[in-house]
Order: structure tokens, then C-alpha cells, then sequence
């Protein structure tokens, strides 16, 4: 891994000081700030020279600064997977002329991205191949995220008004004069799983043209964190991925932790760790399960259920709540666990295999299965690191990278793991790898229990967590830190972070920036189903209308996490 | 009792098993129903209910729970989840709905043949829950009439079977939207005819 001087110097190589890239100083990360004239070249240069190799394009958002002078801000977070380090770009723009060289022609990985910076914040993207709203309908007026923009100010969309891709609308002929079929799949579609849209051109039954529209679950979390304080933003951390809530608790606790300086008491660490794997095995559970149930194998579903209702009663047990738990908090964790709780997670570690095995009897040397999934939704490596693609789909590909090993955060690098990976880079092998994924989360959540302590389970730094109830009412003091925290919140130093964790599904990022004071100046979440989403269509081409349905769901993708 | 005549006294089958065995009451005397035909077809209604599940967040996946065999809603009468609205008469809506979302839950709701009822699952369906925002339809009553809400974010698998049990319960008193307005209908023909 080559340091920050050396990684300056590469870049200098081709950038010599006032060609318009200036290194930012401090920060969390390396960052530089772009000219956008420098940008294009820059792009192609951090992607290309070996000694950088930011293959990965993670992140592209824009924050809004009205005070500046240049109002708009583009962000770009970029990593390699070669050399593990990271960079973030940031481009200003003015707001009359808010327009940036589109980096689409250098990483794919930037085609939803910059369509979503386009929607929120009205910055123009230029050359992006198809540059139009993504989250929001297509009668909404303004940008929400922009801070002029009133988070309740609502639009009303018409029937007919709906976007409809341009292509759709023509007839066209194939040789043989035959019109070619338009079909629309969702948003509301047995197979979707949630609210997703794909418009597909058939010839016969072949897919010739596909093109996918989101935002039917854009709920504006990031405006909404905008809007609450620093811990009121965990519940809706939860409501991302939904499938395994915990996991975007503890990244987002993680990344505003990371700007304050505190860490959780380690029992609040291990019982993170011990809830985040298994909240992967609840997400894989539905996945894989969804994935079987829509290629026509009802019974492994009704199986996995079962293991899935068992893990919620011990979540339940734990905060109350079944699926979204809220049981993260900055600093730690919001109570302790049950008593019962080590028994009853080892109690799963021998309950779940069992499930897991009567599963693959079941299926995974199905002549069906196989069928109908190998060779299916093929994605090569390259072209997968170059949509922006991360975790297990990743992964099967033959990409090893696991945020867990690569940047390891709760103490991963100390538990011992493989990160499964499969080459195909089909539907099949994105099946195998989650499969063998569950077996690795129980093998680390059985060495965790292990270490698992007597202690506090929230920091005692009062800055950040509230006293304990007896103290507030026995002392002054703690009665004052208590008064603070509810009625202000906790105040977040100034700064940028970018916290990124292994996710169910992949990378999931959270781009932070404070100005200080107890509300969020701004949070964008880095998901990671939206780039692995934005890479179906162009899967779609040449697949039977019936793969469809076994690649959608082989994805794993949750509409909260995808449209937010 | 809201329905007599769904509910007989109990019968005795007399006779000796025989072909022309009758149910008897008790006094020997034989049993008839009487009842009017739509209470008839709303006893079957009630105890058949087809859903729609319009599961659009995480609503659906505690809806998941709600048709596996744990909860089990078959022992209720619901299990045949239909995706198409010509098949279905009980539209639930699990989730938030946006209001890009909005025209689509509206066209599957005007596509369901009647009678039809809806279930409004969550609070985010029920008033928006906490997303007060610039996207998001503040209760799906906005755009479609509701005959159960159903709380909770999101709301236990119990809670949602009880959303059920209310609406069935509401079918054979004649509480729904559609039997309200039903009745509301003939009413004032009645008057205009009298």
C-alpha cells in the first residue's frame, strides 16, 4: 500500500502544482480538490496508472453550501482493490452554471450516481449517455436536497405522466417484419420483491433492450437526517436495508463515531459483531430464499423461514423489535442483552446449519436449479468492478474483496474467516457464495460468544451518551449532561468521514459531513444494491424474459436501500 | 351475535345413516335456515379472503412472516395471495407508498373487482409514519379509502393477523367501506322509488 506522499507524487506525475488539483489537508481520507477542466484527464489518469489503480468508483453525491461562493460541491469517493487505499475528489461548482464533465466514460459505476446527484442537487452531468431524474417522479419541481428546499413541499404525480424510456414508445420492426414487444415488468410484480421497474423490448421471447426505473420507495432519508438528530437517525438507518437492519446501524454509528473520537466499550463491540452476522444470515435467508421461491422451489423458502423467525425472537429479546431494531446508539448499544442471550444464540448456531443443510440437499445439485441458473446473468470481473459492483455479487465474480478483511473494523482481523469466492460470476455462483457465506458468519459469531464479557455496553463519555438514570437523579452534573443531550443533541465536530462496512449486500458507505452543530449537515449512504442495480439492464440483454426473474432476484435487491 | 343466521343451533344428525338422513333439532323437529343472500355471500366472502399483497418496504418482509408457516394465515382463510387484482378482493398495503408510487397502488385499486376491501399495513401506509416528506403520500387514505389500519413500523405478524380477523369480523356486521356505501345506495333508491 503505497502512502499518501507517494500517491501525490503518481498523481503529480501528470498533474504538476496549478494544472488545477490541489491536495486538501487532513481529513479521514486523502482528498483533492479538482478543477472540473482537470477532471475527465484526472479520472482517466487515478484509473490507469498502476501506481494508483482506483479501479473502484464508490461514491458520486453532491452537498450544497449556500453560503460559498461556489454553492455546490461534487464528491467523489474512489478506492483500489489492488492497493486497498482510497481517494475523494472534490469538484466545486458555481450555482448558475452548475455544470461537471461526466466521468460515465471512465468508470460505468457513475451512470445512477450522477443521475441522483442531477436530481437532487440540479447539477448537470455532461455527457452522461442519459441524463434525467432517478428518485423523484417526473412531475416534481426543484431539487430536494438543495438547502432551500422545504422537506415537505410535495408534488403530486398523474396517471399518464409516468416515465416511460423514450424507445418504448416506438413500434419497430425486426428483419422478418414482425413487431417487436414492448413488455413492463413492475413496480408491482410478484418477482420484484419491493418496487422496482424494468421496461424490456422482446424479440419472441429474447430480451433486445432493457432499461430499469427506481425511486417507487425514495423516501428521503437523507433529507430526513438533515432534519433530526445525530441518534434520531438511527431508526431510519434501519429502514434501509431492512433485511439485516443491524448492519446499517453499526456503519452508521461507526462513521459518526469515527468524527468524534469515541469507540464502544468492547461488549458493545462483540454483541455488534455478533448481531451484524447474524442479521447477514437473516439477509442471505431471504435472499436465497426469494431466489429459490421465484425460480418455482417453494419448500426451501418455507425452511429457511423458520431459522429466520428464530433469529428474530433472539433480536426481539434483545430491543424489542423483531425486524427493525434501533438497538445501535453513537457510543454503543441502547441496553443490554437478556440474560439468556449466549444460550440462545448458541442454540441457533445449531439450529441454522441444520436449516442451511436441508436446504442444499435440496437444491444445490437440483438439475432445475442448475437449469435455470448457470450460465444465467453472467458478469464478467472487470466489467462487475467497473459498474461499481461490491460484496457477495462481487464476489462471485472472483473478486475477493470483503470490507472485513481488506479494512477490518470491530476487530474482523482478529477472528478467523474465509471470504468465499466463486468465478462464474452467474446466478448460480452468486447462490453459492451467499450459502457459504452463512456458514462463515456462524463460525465467527461462534468464536465472538466466546469473547464475549461482563461490561459497560455504552461510552461514558457524556458528551455523546446520556448518565446512567440513577446518576441523573442523584447529581447535578449529570442532570445537566442528560438536559443537553435532549435538548440539543450531541454536537459532531466539523469535518468530513467517509465510515464504510461490509453490508449484506456489499459496501455500505456513509459519506458525513458535520458543520458542528446537533443535526447532520449531510448524509449520503453509499448503497450498495444501487450499483449493483444500475449494471440489470445491461445484464438483461440477450436473456430469456423468464431470467428476468431468477437474475432480479439473485441480486438481492432492497428497494429502501436503493431508492432510500 | 351480529349474525344469527350464519350461526344455527346445533344440529343432530338423526336417522340411521341411511340415504334421506336430515339434520334434526333436538325437539326432532327439522332444521331450515333463513337468511337473506347477500348475508350468505358475505359469510363466504369473509371466510375467503384473497389478498393483494402491495408490499412496498419493510412492511412486506414482516408480511413474509405473516404467510409462512409460523404465524400462518391460512388458518384464517387468506392464503391464496394473488398478484394480479382481478383475482383479489383484499388489498394490503404493506409499506411506505411515494407519491410516484401512488398512481400505480390507485390503478391496481380501481382494477380489483367489488367487493374489495383494504388493509392499510404500517404506519407509513396509515399517515406517512416518520417520513414528513417532499416524497412520501401522508397515508394512503389520500388516494384510496382504508377499512383497516393497522399500526406498528412495522407492525408484529399478530398485529397484521388481527388487521384480518377485524376486517372479517366487519364483513359479517356490514361495516365495510363497500357494504356502507352499498347500503347508503339502496337506501336513497328506496326513498327516491317510495
Amino acid at each position: 500500500m503505497a502512502n499518501r506522499e507517494e500517491r501525490l507524487a503518481a498523481i503529480r506525475r501528470a498533474f504538476p502544482e496549478g494544472s488545477g488539483v490541489v491536495e486538501l489537508a487532513g481529513g479521514d481520507m486523502q482528498t483533492l480538490r479538482v478543477d472540473r477542466q482537470a477532471l475527465p484527464a484526472l479520472a482517466r489518469h487515478l484509473k490507469d496508472d498502476p501506481a494508483l489503480d482506483f479501479k473502484l468508483l464508490l461514491d458520486v453525491c453532491g452537498v450544497d453550501y449556500p453560503g460559498r461562493e461556489e454553492r455546490f460541491e461534487v464528491v467523489y469517493h474512489l478506492t483500489s482493490l489492488e492497493h486497498g487505499h482510497r481517494v475523494r475528489l472534490k469538484v466545486p461548482v458555481r450555482e448558475e452554471d452548475p455544470v461537471v464533465p461526466s466521468v460515465y466514460g471512465v468508470w460505468r459505476a457513475a451512470d445512477w450516481f450522477e443521475r441522483e446527484a442531477f436530481d437532487m442537487f440540479g447539477i448537470r452531468f455532461e455527457g452522461h449517455p442519459n441524463l434525467k431524474r432517478i428518485l423523484c417522479h417526473p412531475a416534481f419541481q426543484g431539487h430536494a436536497l438543495r438547502k432551500d428546499y422545504d422537506p415537505g413541499q410535495r408534488w403530486l404525480l398523474r396517471e399518464g405522466e409516468q416515465e416511460e424510456p423514450a424507445w418504448a414508445k416506438e413500434a419497430q420492426e425486426d428483419e422478418d417484419h414482425f413487431e417487436t414487444q414492448v413488455l413492463n415488468l413492475g413496480p408491482s410484480h410478484p418477482a420484484t420483491h419491493g418496487t422496482l421497474r424494468t421496461v424490456v423490448r422482446l424479440n419472441g421471447e429474447v430480451i433486445t433492450k432493457a432499461e430499469t426505473e427506481i425511486g417507487y420507495l425514495h423516501r428521503c432519508f437523507e433529507k430526513m437526517a438533515e432534519t433530526h438528530t445525530w441518534n434520531q437517525v438511527i431508526p431510519y438507518t434501519d429502514r434501509l436495508n431492512y433485511c439485516s437492519a443491524m448492519m446499517n446501524g453499526v456503519g452508521y454509528a461507526l462513521a459518526v463515531e469515527k468524527m468524534l473520537g469515541v469507540e464502544a466499550p468492547p461488549r458493545a463491540q462483540v454483541i455488534r459483531l455478533i448481531l451484524s452476522e447474524l442479521s447477514r444470515v437473516m439477509d442471505h435467508i431471504v435472499d436465497v430464499g426469494a431466489n429459490l421461491n421465484d425460480v418455482g422451489a417453494m419448500t426451501p423458502f418455507l425452511y429457511m423461514y423458520q431459522g429466520r423467525e428464530e433469529l428474530y425472537s433472539v433480536l426481539e429479546a434483545c430491543c424489542g423489535s423483531r425486524l427493525t431494531m434501533s438497538y445501535v446508539r453513537i457510543g454503543g448499544l441502547s441496553n443490554d442483552t437478556p440474560p439468556d442471550f449466549e444460550d440462545s444464540v448458541r442454540y441457533l448456531l445449531k439450529r441454522i446449519p441444520k436449516l442451511i443443510g436441508d436446504m442444499e440437499t435440496l437444491i444445490t445439485e437440483n438439475r432445475i436449479f442448475r437449469g435455470r441458473t448457470e450460465g444465467v446473468g453472467a458478469i464478467s470481473a472487470e466489467s462487475a468492478v467497473d459498474w461499481g459492483w461490491t460484496g457477495p455479487c462481487l464476489r462471485a465474480t472472483g473478486v475477493a474483496y470483503d470490507v472485513r478483511k481488506a479494512h477490518p473494523y470491530l476487530g474482523y482481523e482478529t477472528y478467523d474467516f474465509k471470504v468465499p469466492v466463486a468465478h462464474a460470476g452467474d446466478t448460480y455462483a452468486r447462490y453459492l457464495v451467499r450459502v457459504e457465506e452463512m456458514k462463515q458468519s456462524l463460525r465467527i459469531v461462534e468464536q465472538a460468544l466466546e469473547r464475549l464479557q461482563p461490561g459497560p455496553i455504552i461510552t461514558d463519555n457524556h458528551n455523546v451518551a446520556l448518565p446512567p438514570k440513577e446518576d441523573v437523579y442523584t447529581e447535578m452534573e449529570s442532570l445537566i449532561w442528560h438536559f443537553k443531550l435532549i435538548m440539543e443533541g450531541m454536537k459532531v465536530p466539523v469535518g468530513e468521514s467517509y465510515g464504510y462496512t461490509e453490508a449484506a449486500n456489499g459496501e455500505l458507505g456513509y459519506y458525513i459531513v458535520s458543520d458542528g452543530g446537533g443535526h447532520p449537515y449531510r448524509i449520503k449512504v453509499r448503497p450498495p444494491c444501487f450499483a449493483i442495480f444500475q449494471a440489470f439492464p445491461h445484464i438483461l440483454e440477450g436473456h430469456m424474459v423468464a431470467d428476468t426473474v431468477a437474475i432480479m432476484s439473485s441480486l438481492n435487491i432492497i428497494a429502501g436501500e436503493l431508492d432510500r | 351475535m351480529g349474525n344469527p343466521e350464519v350461526r344455527p343451533p346445533l344440529p343432530v344428525v338423526g336417522g340411521t345413516g341411511t340415504a334421506g338422513a336430515v339434520a334434526k333439532q333436538p325437539d326432532g323437529s327439522q332444521v331450515f335456515l333463513t337468511t337473506k343472500l347477500e348475508k350468505l355471500l358475505d359469510a363466504a366472502r369473509k371466510n375467503s379472503l384473497w389478498p393483494l399483497p402491495f408490499g412496498t418496504a419493510c412492511c412486506a418482509i414482516e408480511f413474509m412472516s405473516f404467510m409462512m408457516s409460523h404465524y400462518d394465515i391460512s388458518r384464517f382463510g387468506a392464503e391464496v395471495v394473488r398478484f394480479s387484482p382481478r383475482q383479489s378482493d383484499l388489498l394490503i398495503v404493506a409499506g411506505t407508498v411515494t407519491d410516484k408510487m401512488a398512481p400505480v397502488m390507485v390503478r391496481i385499486y380501481e382494477q380489483m373487482a367489488e367487493p374489495k376491501y383494504v388493509i392499510s399495513m404500517g404506519v407509513c401506509a396509515c399517515t406517512g409514519g416518520f417520513y414528513r416528506a417532499y416524497h412520501v403520500v401522508q397515508g394512503i387514505d389520500e388516494f384510496i379509502p382504508v377499512d383497516v389500519y393497522v399500526p406498528g413500523c412495522p407492525p408484529t405478524p399478530e398485529a397484521l393477523l388481527q388487521g384480518v380477523v377485524k376486517l372479517q369480523e366487519m364483513i359479517s356486521n356490514g361495516e365495510t367501506r363497500y357494504q356502507r356505501a352499498l347500503a347508503a345506495k339502496r337506501a336513497s333508491q328506496a326513498q327516491a322509488g317510495g
